[in-house]
Protein backbone atom coordinates (compact mmCIF):
# COMPACT_ATOMS: atom_id res chain seq x y z
CA UNK A 1 0.00 0.00 0.00
CA UNK A 2 1.49 3.34 -1.23
CA UNK A 3 0.31 6.24 -0.08
CA UNK A 4 1.27 9.56 -1.17
CA UNK A 5 1.39 12.12 1.63
CA UNK A 6 -0.70 15.33 -0.18
CA UNK A 7 0.03 18.62 1.50
CA UNK A 8 -2.99 20.45 1.34
CA UNK A 9 -2.41 23.64 -0.48
CA UNK A 10 -2.04 26.79 2.12
CA UNK A 11 -5.56 27.89 2.36
CA UNK A 12 -7.16 31.62 3.48
CA UNK A 13 -8.18 31.27 6.88
CA UNK A 14 -11.61 32.99 5.78
CA UNK A 15 -14.04 33.06 2.95
CA UNK A 16 -14.03 35.51 1.06
CA UNK A 17 -17.23 37.85 2.01
CA UNK A 18 -18.69 41.43 0.96
CA UNK A 19 -18.11 43.80 3.21
CA UNK A 20 -21.48 44.59 3.56
CA UNK A 21 -22.28 41.08 4.77
CA UNK A 22 -19.36 41.33 7.35
CA UNK A 23 -21.06 44.86 8.41
CA UNK A 24 -25.02 43.01 8.67
CA UNK A 25 -23.35 39.81 10.32
CA UNK A 26 -21.51 41.63 13.01
CA UNK A 27 -24.40 43.64 13.63
CA UNK A 28 -26.85 40.79 13.89
CA UNK A 29 -24.75 39.19 16.25
CA UNK A 30 -24.23 42.03 18.62
CA UNK A 31 -27.67 42.68 18.66
CA UNK A 32 -28.29 39.14 19.98
CA UNK A 33 -25.78 39.53 22.38
CA UNK A 34 -27.08 42.62 23.52
CA UNK A 35 -30.27 41.15 24.21
CA UNK A 36 -28.38 38.40 26.88
CA UNK A 37 -26.14 41.24 28.16
CA UNK A 38 -29.47 43.33 28.84
CA UNK A 39 -31.33 40.03 30.49
CA UNK A 40 -28.13 38.73 32.66
CA UNK A 41 -28.00 42.37 33.73
CA UNK A 42 -31.23 42.69 35.09
CA UNK A 43 -31.03 39.23 36.92
CA UNK A 44 -28.19 40.26 38.58
CA UNK A 45 -29.85 43.54 39.67
CA UNK A 46 -32.47 41.64 41.01
CA UNK A 47 -30.03 38.82 42.83
CA UNK A 48 -28.00 40.91 44.32
CA UNK A 49 -30.85 43.45 45.43
CA UNK A 50 -32.80 40.75 46.72
CA UNK A 51 -30.32 38.71 48.21
CA UNK A 52 -30.24 40.43 51.82
CA UNK A 53 -33.90 40.11 51.79
CA UNK A 54 -33.55 36.34 51.05
CA UNK A 55 -30.89 36.18 54.10
CA UNK A 56 -32.28 38.45 57.16
CA UNK A 57 -34.40 36.77 59.36
CA UNK A 58 -37.97 36.97 59.44
CA UNK A 59 -38.17 39.35 62.25
CA UNK A 60 -35.80 41.96 60.65
CA UNK A 61 -38.30 42.28 57.90
CA UNK A 62 -40.77 44.89 57.58
CA UNK A 63 -44.23 43.47 59.00
CA UNK A 64 -41.86 40.41 60.81
CA UNK A 65 -43.12 37.76 58.81
CA UNK A 66 -41.53 35.54 56.31
CA UNK A 67 -40.29 36.83 53.09
CA UNK A 68 -42.08 33.62 51.14
CA UNK A 69 -45.77 34.72 53.35
CA UNK A 70 -44.94 38.61 52.00
CA UNK A 71 -44.66 37.31 48.72
CA UNK A 72 -47.14 34.34 48.50
CA UNK A 73 -50.62 36.89 48.34
CA UNK A 74 -49.18 39.16 45.76
CA UNK A 75 -48.30 36.55 43.40
CA UNK A 76 -51.31 35.24 43.63
CA UNK A 77 -52.76 38.35 43.27
CA UNK A 78 -50.62 38.63 40.19
CA UNK A 79 -51.34 35.03 38.67
CA UNK A 80 -54.99 35.22 39.30
CA UNK A 81 -55.48 38.35 37.50
CA UNK A 82 -53.49 37.16 35.13
CA UNK A 83 -54.85 34.77 34.39
CA UNK A 84 -58.56 36.08 34.55
CA UNK A 85 -57.45 38.52 31.63
CA UNK A 86 -56.02 35.97 29.55
CA UNK A 87 -59.32 33.79 29.74
CA UNK A 88 -61.39 36.77 28.92
CA UNK A 89 -59.51 37.89 26.33
CA UNK A 90 -57.47 35.23 23.99
CA UNK A 91 -61.30 34.29 22.58
CA UNK A 92 -62.17 37.39 22.37
CA UNK A 93 -59.05 38.28 20.23
CA UNK A 94 -59.10 35.15 18.35
CA UNK A 95 -62.93 36.18 17.25
CA UNK A 96 -62.17 39.89 16.39
CA UNK A 97 -58.74 38.89 14.41
CA UNK A 98 -60.69 35.95 12.80
CA UNK A 99 -63.41 38.26 11.42
CA UNK A 100 -60.94 41.04 10.33
CA UNK A 101 -59.01 38.64 8.61
CA UNK A 102 -61.71 35.88 6.90
CA UNK A 103 -65.26 37.63 7.26
CA UNK A 104 -65.04 41.54 6.91
CA UNK A 105 -65.20 43.14 3.84
CA UNK A 106 -61.74 44.00 2.87
CA UNK A 107 -62.51 47.69 3.62
CA UNK A 108 -63.66 47.27 7.26
CA UNK A 109 -61.10 45.06 8.09
CA UNK A 110 -58.60 47.61 7.23
CA UNK A 111 -60.12 50.67 9.33
CA UNK A 112 -60.82 47.79 12.43
CA UNK A 113 -57.09 46.94 12.18
CA UNK A 114 -56.04 50.11 12.91
CA UNK A 115 -58.65 50.42 15.80
CA UNK A 116 -57.61 47.45 17.53
CA UNK A 117 -53.57 48.61 16.76
CA UNK A 118 -55.31 52.07 18.41
CA UNK A 119 -56.49 50.33 21.30
CA UNK A 120 -52.64 48.95 21.69
CA UNK A 121 -51.40 52.39 22.19
CA UNK A 122 -53.67 53.91 25.05
CA UNK A 123 -51.67 54.30 28.50
CA UNK A 124 -52.45 52.06 30.78
CA UNK A 125 -52.76 55.03 33.56
CA UNK A 126 -56.08 55.87 31.04
CA UNK A 127 -57.12 51.86 31.40
CA UNK A 128 -56.68 51.96 34.97
CA UNK A 129 -58.66 55.55 35.09
CA UNK A 130 -61.35 54.12 32.89
CA UNK A 131 -61.28 50.72 35.31
CA UNK A 132 -62.10 53.00 38.38
CA UNK A 133 -64.01 55.79 37.40
CA UNK A 134 -66.25 54.03 34.82
CA UNK A 135 -66.27 50.19 34.98
CA UNK A 136 -66.14 49.23 38.38
CA UNK A 137 -69.21 51.18 39.29
CA UNK A 138 -70.69 49.77 36.23
CA UNK A 139 -70.11 46.20 36.89
CA UNK A 140 -71.61 46.19 40.65
CA UNK A 141 -74.86 45.24 39.16
CA UNK A 142 -73.71 42.43 37.33
CA UNK A 143 -71.60 40.93 40.25
CA UNK A 144 -74.56 41.48 42.41
CA UNK A 145 -76.33 39.14 39.76
CA UNK A 146 -73.62 36.73 39.58
CA UNK A 147 -73.53 36.70 43.65
CA UNK A 148 -77.18 35.61 43.48
CA UNK A 149 -77.41 33.34 41.08
CA UNK A 150 -74.13 31.58 40.76
CA UNK A 151 -72.76 32.33 44.54
CA UNK A 152 -72.24 28.50 44.76
CA UNK A 153 -68.87 28.93 43.16
CA UNK A 154 -66.40 29.96 45.37
CA UNK A 155 -65.55 32.60 42.55
CA UNK A 156 -68.71 34.50 43.11
CA UNK A 157 -69.15 34.00 47.12
CA UNK A 158 -69.54 37.40 48.13
CA UNK A 159 -69.87 39.29 50.38
CA UNK A 160 -70.19 41.77 46.65
CA UNK A 161 -68.18 44.75 47.25
CA UNK A 162 -69.39 48.28 47.01
CA UNK A 163 -67.26 49.87 45.06
CA UNK A 164 -67.20 47.33 42.68
CA UNK A 165 -63.31 47.39 42.88
CA UNK A 166 -62.94 43.91 42.87
CA UNK A 167 -60.11 41.00 41.36
CA UNK A 168 -63.22 40.45 38.54
CA UNK A 169 -62.93 43.87 37.34
CA UNK A 170 -59.10 44.11 37.67
CA UNK A 171 -59.24 41.36 35.33
CA UNK A 172 -61.41 42.90 32.81
CA UNK A 173 -59.17 45.81 32.72
CA UNK A 174 -56.46 43.74 32.44
CA UNK A 175 -57.95 42.04 29.49
CA UNK A 176 -59.31 44.91 27.67
CA UNK A 177 -55.54 46.13 27.96
CA UNK A 178 -53.89 42.97 26.48
CA UNK A 179 -56.91 42.80 23.68
CA UNK A 180 -55.12 44.41 20.92
CA UNK A 181 -51.99 42.79 21.17
CA UNK A 182 -53.14 39.48 21.74
CA UNK A 183 -55.54 40.54 18.42
CA UNK A 184 -52.85 42.00 16.22
CA UNK A 185 -50.41 38.81 16.45
CA UNK A 186 -53.44 36.40 15.71
CA UNK A 187 -54.43 38.62 12.90
CA UNK A 188 -51.20 38.42 11.69
CA UNK A 189 -51.02 34.62 11.75
CA UNK A 190 -54.54 34.07 10.55
CA UNK A 191 -53.84 36.35 7.21
CA UNK A 192 -50.92 33.88 6.46
CA UNK A 193 -52.80 30.61 6.36
CA UNK A 194 -51.40 29.35 2.92
CA UNK A 195 -54.39 30.12 0.42
CA UNK A 196 -53.70 26.68 -0.89
CA UNK A 197 -54.74 25.02 2.46
CA UNK A 198 -57.46 26.78 2.66
CA UNK A 199 -58.97 26.02 -1.09
CA UNK A 200 -58.26 22.26 -0.33
CA UNK A 201 -61.03 22.38 2.50
CA UNK A 202 -63.36 24.51 0.48
CA UNK A 203 -63.15 22.06 -2.53
CA UNK A 204 -63.52 19.12 0.13
CA UNK A 205 -67.03 21.18 1.24
CA UNK A 206 -65.73 22.64 3.82
CA UNK A 207 -68.36 26.12 5.17
CA UNK A 208 -65.90 28.79 6.17
CA UNK A 209 -66.04 28.04 9.66
CA UNK A 210 -65.00 24.44 9.04
CA UNK A 211 -62.48 25.68 6.51
CA UNK A 212 -61.05 27.85 9.32
CA UNK A 213 -61.05 24.72 12.41
CA UNK A 214 -59.15 22.52 9.48
CA UNK A 215 -56.48 25.24 7.99
CA UNK A 216 -56.74 28.37 9.74
CA UNK A 217 -56.82 27.79 13.68
CA UNK A 218 -54.01 24.88 13.04
CA UNK A 219 -51.52 26.86 11.47
CA UNK A 220 -51.93 29.70 13.60
CA UNK A 221 -52.14 27.47 16.59
CA UNK A 222 -48.42 28.40 17.83
CA UNK A 223 -48.61 31.79 16.88
CA UNK A 224 -51.79 32.18 18.96
CA UNK A 225 -50.03 30.95 22.11
CA UNK A 226 -46.85 33.54 21.65
CA UNK A 227 -49.58 36.15 21.30
CA UNK A 228 -51.43 34.97 24.25
CA UNK A 229 -48.07 34.73 25.87
CA UNK A 230 -47.27 38.42 24.84
CA UNK A 231 -50.56 39.29 26.49
CA UNK A 232 -49.97 37.40 29.66
CA UNK A 233 -46.63 39.18 30.50
CA UNK A 234 -48.06 42.47 30.24
CA UNK A 235 -50.86 41.03 32.19
CA UNK A 236 -48.49 39.86 34.90
CA UNK A 237 -46.14 43.24 34.89
CA UNK A 238 -48.92 45.69 34.62
CA UNK A 239 -48.88 48.02 37.81
CA UNK A 240 -50.71 51.06 37.31
CA UNK A 241 -53.93 49.45 36.37
CA UNK A 242 -54.37 47.36 39.12
CA UNK A 243 -52.47 49.66 41.23
CA UNK A 244 -55.22 52.41 41.21
CA UNK A 245 -58.87 49.58 40.20
CA UNK A 246 -57.78 46.88 42.91
CA UNK A 247 -59.31 47.66 46.84
CA UNK A 248 -56.66 45.15 48.72
CA UNK A 249 -56.31 43.67 51.75
CA UNK A 250 -53.72 41.33 51.52
CA UNK A 251 -56.09 37.95 51.29
CA UNK A 252 -55.50 35.06 49.57
CA UNK A 253 -59.04 34.42 47.79
CA UNK A 254 -60.25 32.54 44.73
CA UNK A 255 -63.44 35.26 45.85
CA UNK A 256 -63.23 37.35 42.78
CA UNK A 257 -66.64 39.86 43.60
CA UNK A 258 -65.43 41.20 47.17
CA UNK A 259 -63.16 43.92 48.29
CA UNK A 260 -60.79 41.61 50.60
CA UNK A 261 -58.11 40.80 47.85
CA UNK A 262 -54.66 39.92 47.53
CA UNK A 263 -52.25 43.20 45.39
CA UNK A 264 -50.43 42.29 42.34
CA UNK A 265 -46.48 42.20 42.35
CA UNK A 266 -46.10 44.96 40.31
CA UNK A 267 -48.55 46.93 41.90
CA UNK A 268 -47.41 46.42 45.95
CA UNK A 269 -43.68 47.68 44.41
CA UNK A 270 -45.36 50.65 43.15
CA UNK A 271 -47.26 51.70 45.96
CA UNK A 272 -44.67 50.57 48.84
CA UNK A 273 -41.74 51.66 46.99
CA UNK A 274 -42.11 55.08 47.79
CA UNK A 275 -42.14 54.43 51.57
CA UNK A 276 -39.76 51.66 51.53
CA UNK A 277 -36.26 52.26 53.37
CA UNK A 278 -33.42 49.65 54.18
CA UNK A 279 -34.12 45.68 54.26
CA UNK A 280 -37.91 46.88 52.85
CA UNK A 281 -36.25 47.85 49.41
CA UNK A 282 -34.72 44.77 49.40
CA UNK A 283 -38.07 42.72 50.36
CA UNK A 284 -39.59 44.40 47.34
CA UNK A 285 -37.10 43.87 44.51
CA UNK A 286 -37.19 40.32 45.93
CA UNK A 287 -40.68 40.05 44.74
CA UNK A 288 -39.97 41.12 41.48
CA UNK A 289 -37.38 38.85 41.18
CA UNK A 290 -40.00 36.51 41.84
CA UNK A 291 -41.99 37.94 39.20
CA UNK A 292 -39.05 38.08 36.40
CA UNK A 293 -39.00 34.29 37.43
CA UNK A 294 -42.37 33.87 36.76
CA UNK A 295 -42.64 35.41 33.64
CA UNK A 296 -39.73 33.95 32.37
CA UNK A 297 -41.13 30.53 33.38
CA UNK A 298 -44.39 31.39 31.57
CA UNK A 299 -42.61 31.96 27.97
CA UNK A 300 -40.41 28.77 28.84
CA UNK A 301 -43.53 26.37 29.15
CA UNK A 302 -45.05 28.22 26.24
CA UNK A 303 -42.40 27.77 23.87
CA UNK A 304 -42.60 23.73 25.06
CA UNK A 305 -46.32 23.81 24.49
CA UNK A 306 -45.98 25.26 20.63
CA UNK A 307 -42.48 22.76 19.90
CA UNK A 308 -44.16 19.64 21.35
CA UNK A 309 -46.29 18.89 18.34
CA UNK A 310 -43.72 21.13 15.90
CA UNK A 311 -44.10 17.88 13.42
CA UNK A 312 -47.37 18.72 12.80
CA UNK A 313 -46.58 22.58 12.34
CA UNK A 314 -46.38 22.51 8.18
CA UNK A 315 -43.06 24.16 8.79
CA UNK A 316 -41.19 21.08 6.85
CA UNK B 1 -71.58 7.94 -8.57
CA UNK B 2 -70.65 9.27 -12.01
CA UNK B 3 -72.45 11.86 -13.37
CA UNK B 4 -71.88 14.30 -16.67
CA UNK B 5 -71.20 17.68 -17.21
CA UNK B 6 -73.39 20.24 -19.23
CA UNK B 7 -72.01 23.83 -20.07
CA UNK B 8 -74.24 25.83 -21.82
CA UNK B 9 -73.05 29.13 -22.37
CA UNK B 10 -71.12 29.33 -19.89
CA UNK B 11 -69.39 32.75 -19.74
CA UNK B 12 -67.30 33.60 -16.07
CA UNK B 13 -66.58 36.77 -14.63
CA UNK B 14 -64.33 38.51 -12.33
CA UNK B 15 -66.04 41.61 -11.31
CA UNK B 16 -66.56 43.57 -14.62
CA UNK B 17 -64.11 41.46 -16.58
CA UNK B 18 -65.07 38.39 -19.10
CA UNK B 19 -62.83 35.73 -17.71
CA UNK B 20 -64.25 33.04 -20.25
CA UNK B 21 -66.87 33.62 -22.77
CA UNK B 22 -69.46 31.50 -24.52
CA UNK B 23 -68.35 27.51 -23.17
CA UNK B 24 -70.69 24.81 -24.48
CA UNK B 25 -69.60 21.23 -23.55
CA UNK B 26 -70.32 18.24 -22.88
CA UNK B 27 -68.63 16.06 -20.56
CA UNK B 28 -69.71 12.59 -20.37
CA UNK B 29 -69.49 10.31 -16.98
CA UNK B 30 -66.77 7.91 -16.70
CA UNK B 31 -64.61 9.50 -18.94
CA UNK B 32 -61.57 11.50 -18.53
CA UNK B 33 -61.65 15.17 -20.53
CA UNK B 34 -58.28 16.97 -20.68
CA UNK B 35 -58.40 21.18 -20.92
CA UNK B 36 -55.08 22.03 -23.06
CA UNK B 37 -54.43 26.01 -24.41
CA UNK B 38 -51.60 28.67 -23.42
CA UNK B 39 -51.45 30.31 -20.31
CA UNK B 40 -54.30 32.82 -19.36
CA UNK B 41 -56.97 31.18 -21.77
CA UNK B 42 -58.96 30.31 -19.34
CA UNK B 43 -59.17 26.59 -19.01
CA UNK B 44 -58.49 27.02 -15.43
CA UNK B 45 -61.05 28.85 -14.67
CA UNK B 46 -63.41 26.83 -16.68
CA UNK B 47 -62.35 24.12 -14.22
CA UNK B 48 -62.45 26.13 -11.16
CA UNK B 49 -66.30 26.98 -11.77
CA UNK B 50 -67.50 23.51 -11.93
CA UNK B 51 -67.38 23.40 -8.21
CA UNK B 52 -67.40 27.01 -7.82
CA UNK B 53 -63.93 27.18 -6.76
CA UNK B 54 -63.42 30.10 -8.73
CA UNK B 55 -65.59 31.94 -6.14
CA UNK B 56 -62.88 32.47 -3.77
CA UNK B 57 -61.75 35.62 -5.54
CA UNK B 58 -64.20 38.20 -4.41
CA UNK B 59 -66.75 39.55 -7.40
CA UNK B 60 -66.51 35.95 -9.66
CA UNK B 61 -69.43 35.19 -11.12
CA UNK B 62 -71.26 33.32 -14.13
CA UNK B 63 -73.80 33.82 -16.62
CA UNK B 64 -75.03 30.73 -18.49
CA UNK B 65 -75.88 27.37 -16.79
CA UNK B 66 -73.66 24.84 -15.94
CA UNK B 67 -75.49 21.07 -14.75
CA UNK B 68 -74.41 18.38 -13.40
CA UNK B 69 -76.90 15.21 -15.02
CA UNK B 70 -79.52 17.91 -15.07
CA UNK B 71 -79.07 19.89 -11.73
CA UNK B 72 -77.98 23.38 -12.55
CA UNK B 73 -74.74 24.04 -9.92
CA UNK B 74 -75.64 27.62 -10.17
CA UNK B 75 -79.43 27.18 -9.56
CA UNK B 76 -81.08 29.66 -6.86
CA UNK B 77 -80.34 28.39 -3.84
CA UNK B 78 -78.17 26.20 -4.78
CA UNK B 79 -75.05 26.23 -1.78
CA UNK B 80 -71.47 25.99 -3.61
CA UNK B 81 -70.43 23.95 -0.11
CA UNK B 82 -72.65 21.22 -1.44
CA UNK B 83 -71.59 21.44 -4.99
CA UNK B 84 -68.11 20.76 -3.72
CA UNK B 85 -69.31 18.05 -1.61
CA UNK B 86 -70.10 16.38 -5.08
CA UNK B 87 -67.20 17.58 -7.15
CA UNK B 88 -63.74 16.78 -5.78
CA UNK B 89 -60.75 18.65 -6.73
CA UNK B 90 -56.90 18.35 -6.93
CA UNK B 91 -54.77 21.08 -6.99
CA UNK B 92 -51.33 22.20 -8.89
CA UNK B 93 -49.24 21.73 -6.04
CA UNK B 94 -49.64 18.84 -3.56
CA UNK B 95 -51.73 20.32 -0.61
CA UNK B 96 -52.09 17.94 2.36
CA UNK B 97 -52.85 19.52 5.41
CA UNK B 98 -49.65 20.04 7.79
CA UNK B 99 -51.30 19.87 11.06
CA UNK B 100 -53.21 16.46 10.02
CA UNK B 101 -51.70 12.84 10.21
CA UNK B 102 -51.82 10.98 6.77
CA UNK B 103 -54.77 9.30 8.58
CA UNK B 104 -56.64 12.83 9.48
CA UNK B 105 -56.15 14.17 5.61
CA UNK B 106 -57.57 10.62 4.20
CA UNK B 107 -61.14 11.02 6.34
CA UNK B 108 -60.72 15.08 6.50
CA UNK B 109 -64.03 15.83 4.20
CA UNK B 110 -65.85 12.69 5.37
CA UNK B 111 -65.45 13.81 8.82
CA UNK B 112 -66.99 17.56 7.22
CA UNK B 113 -70.30 14.98 5.97
CA UNK B 114 -70.62 12.45 8.31
CA UNK B 115 -69.48 13.50 12.30
CA UNK B 116 -70.86 10.91 13.81
CA UNK B 117 -69.49 8.00 11.99
CA UNK B 118 -67.76 4.95 13.92
CA UNK B 119 -63.79 4.71 14.24
CA UNK B 120 -64.10 1.02 11.91
CA UNK B 121 -66.14 3.68 8.80
CA UNK B 122 -63.06 5.67 9.28
CA UNK B 123 -60.50 3.19 9.00
CA UNK B 124 -62.38 1.33 6.00
CA UNK B 125 -62.40 4.78 4.14
CA UNK B 126 -58.62 5.40 5.04
CA UNK B 127 -58.00 1.70 3.53
CA UNK B 128 -59.99 1.84 0.27
CA UNK B 129 -59.39 5.54 -0.65
CA UNK B 130 -55.38 4.71 0.26
CA UNK B 131 -55.47 1.90 -2.46
CA UNK B 132 -57.76 3.95 -4.87
CA UNK B 133 -55.14 6.51 -4.75
CA UNK B 134 -52.31 3.43 -4.88
CA UNK B 135 -50.77 4.83 -2.01
CA UNK B 136 -51.74 2.25 0.34
CA UNK B 137 -48.73 0.02 1.10
CA UNK B 138 -46.36 2.93 0.76
CA UNK B 139 -48.04 4.53 3.80
CA UNK B 140 -50.06 1.61 6.00
CA UNK B 141 -47.32 1.76 8.59
CA UNK B 142 -47.22 5.30 9.14
CA UNK B 143 -50.74 6.32 8.95
CA UNK B 144 -50.43 8.63 12.15
CA UNK B 145 -47.35 10.25 10.73
CA UNK B 146 -47.91 13.88 9.38
CA UNK B 147 -48.34 14.31 5.62
CA UNK B 148 -46.28 16.72 4.71
CA UNK B 149 -43.18 14.08 5.49
CA UNK B 150 -44.04 12.12 2.24
CA UNK B 151 -42.53 13.01 -1.01
CA UNK B 152 -44.30 15.16 -3.85
CA UNK B 153 -45.62 12.55 -5.75
CA UNK B 154 -47.05 10.60 -2.93
CA UNK B 155 -48.37 13.95 -0.98
CA UNK B 156 -50.14 14.69 -4.66
CA UNK B 157 -51.93 10.70 -4.75
CA UNK B 158 -52.55 11.65 -0.96
CA UNK B 159 -54.35 14.51 -2.17
CA UNK B 160 -56.27 11.76 -4.56
CA UNK B 161 -57.02 9.58 -1.56
CA UNK B 162 -58.25 12.63 0.43
CA UNK B 163 -60.80 13.60 -2.38
CA UNK B 164 -62.12 10.55 -3.29
CA UNK B 165 -62.56 9.33 0.54
CA UNK B 166 -65.73 11.43 -0.06
CA UNK B 167 -66.99 8.96 -2.81
CA UNK B 168 -67.86 12.55 -5.32
CA UNK B 169 -69.54 12.12 -8.49
CA UNK B 170 -66.87 14.17 -10.47
CA UNK B 171 -63.36 14.58 -9.43
CA UNK B 172 -61.12 18.03 -10.76
CA UNK B 173 -57.82 18.21 -11.60
CA UNK B 174 -56.02 21.37 -12.26
CA UNK B 175 -52.44 20.53 -13.71
CA UNK B 176 -51.85 17.59 -10.90
CA UNK B 177 -48.54 16.58 -12.54
CA UNK B 178 -46.65 20.26 -13.22
CA UNK B 179 -44.88 19.92 -9.64
CA UNK B 180 -43.56 16.54 -10.14
CA UNK B 181 -40.90 14.19 -11.37
CA UNK B 182 -41.54 12.07 -14.04
CA UNK B 183 -41.78 9.08 -11.97
CA UNK B 184 -44.24 10.55 -9.69
CA UNK B 185 -46.32 11.84 -12.96
CA UNK B 186 -46.55 8.51 -14.74
CA UNK B 187 -47.41 7.09 -11.24
CA UNK B 188 -50.40 9.63 -10.78
CA UNK B 189 -51.45 9.20 -14.70
CA UNK B 190 -51.43 5.59 -14.19
CA UNK B 191 -54.34 6.45 -11.07
CA UNK B 192 -56.39 8.81 -13.33
CA UNK B 193 -56.92 5.64 -16.00
CA UNK B 194 -58.03 3.34 -13.26
CA UNK B 195 -60.28 6.42 -11.61
CA UNK B 196 -61.90 6.45 -15.00
CA UNK B 197 -64.17 3.61 -14.09
CA UNK B 198 -65.41 5.42 -10.96
CA UNK B 199 -65.43 8.84 -11.66
CA UNK B 200 -65.78 11.78 -14.43
CA UNK B 201 -62.24 13.17 -14.81
CA UNK B 202 -61.63 16.57 -16.03
CA UNK B 203 -57.99 17.59 -15.99
CA UNK B 204 -56.05 21.01 -17.11
CA UNK B 205 -53.01 20.36 -18.27
CA UNK B 206 -49.91 22.17 -19.42
CA UNK B 207 -48.57 18.52 -20.99
CA UNK B 208 -50.11 18.07 -24.38
CA UNK B 209 -48.16 14.07 -24.04
CA UNK B 210 -50.02 13.59 -21.31
CA UNK B 211 -53.35 15.26 -22.32
CA UNK B 212 -52.75 12.42 -25.08
CA UNK B 213 -51.92 10.03 -22.88
CA UNK B 214 -54.29 9.97 -20.30
CA UNK B 215 -58.11 11.75 -21.78
CA UNK B 216 -60.71 10.27 -24.19
CA UNK B 217 -61.92 13.78 -25.00
CA UNK B 218 -59.85 17.28 -25.55
CA UNK B 219 -60.61 20.79 -25.30
CA UNK B 220 -58.73 23.27 -26.60
CA UNK B 221 -59.09 26.46 -24.86
CA UNK B 222 -57.35 30.02 -26.80
CA UNK B 223 -57.28 33.63 -26.33
CA UNK B 224 -56.98 36.33 -28.31
CA UNK B 225 -55.05 39.18 -26.82
CA UNK B 226 -54.42 40.03 -23.48
CA UNK B 227 -57.72 41.54 -21.78
CA UNK B 228 -59.53 39.67 -24.18
CA UNK B 229 -62.36 36.71 -23.01
CA UNK B 230 -60.63 32.91 -23.10
CA UNK B 231 -62.89 31.03 -25.54
CA UNK B 232 -63.34 26.74 -26.17
CA UNK B 233 -62.14 26.70 -29.68
CA UNK B 234 -62.88 23.07 -30.49
CA UNK B 235 -63.40 19.95 -28.02
CA UNK B 236 -63.59 16.59 -29.42
CA UNK B 237 -62.06 13.34 -29.49
CA UNK B 238 -58.42 13.04 -28.50
CA UNK B 239 -57.37 11.15 -30.81
CA UNK B 240 -58.96 13.67 -33.48
CA UNK B 241 -58.34 16.56 -31.92
CA UNK B 242 -54.06 15.43 -31.97
CA UNK B 243 -54.22 14.02 -35.62
CA UNK B 244 -57.11 15.76 -37.43
CA UNK B 245 -58.67 18.76 -35.82
CA UNK B 246 -60.97 21.08 -37.63
CA UNK B 247 -59.80 24.26 -36.63
CA UNK B 248 -56.27 25.93 -37.48
CA UNK B 249 -55.50 27.57 -34.49
CA UNK B 250 -55.74 23.57 -32.56
CA UNK B 251 -53.68 22.00 -35.15
CA UNK B 252 -51.54 24.88 -34.49
CA UNK B 253 -51.10 24.58 -30.95
CA UNK B 254 -51.09 20.76 -30.87
CA UNK B 255 -48.25 20.59 -33.27
CA UNK B 256 -46.50 23.36 -31.64
CA UNK B 257 -46.55 26.20 -34.16
CA UNK B 258 -48.76 28.54 -32.06
CA UNK B 259 -48.03 32.27 -31.64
Amino acid sequence: MTTTEVRPEPRTAKPVTQLGDRIFAGSAKGAGILILVVLAGVAAFLLTEAFPAIVAPAEDLPGEQNLLLYIWPLLFGTLLSAVIALVVATPLAVGVALFISHYAPRRIAQGLGYLVDLLAAVPSIVYGLWGVGVLAPASVGLMTWLNTYLGWIPLFAGPVSATGRTMLVTGLVLAVMILPIITAVAREVFLQAPRLHEEAALALGATRWEMIKMAVLPFGRSGLVSGAMLGLGRALGETMAVAIVLSVSGVVTFNLVSSGNPSSIAANIALQFPEASGLGVNVLIASGLVLFVVTLAVNMIARYIVNRRSEFSGAN
Amino acid sequence: MSKNIEAKDLNIYYGSFRAVEGVNMSIKKKTVTALIGPSGCGKSTFLRSINRMHEVIAGAHVEGRLELDGQDLYGPGMDPVIVRRQIGMVFQRPNPFPTMSIYDNVIAGMRLNNKKAKKAEFDDTVERSLRGANLWNEVKDRLDKPGSGLSGGQQQRLCIARAIAVQPDVLLMDEPCSALDPISTLAIEDLINELKNEYTIVIVTHNMQQAARVSDFTGFFNIEGTGKPGKLVEMDETKTIFSQPKQKATEDYVSGRFG
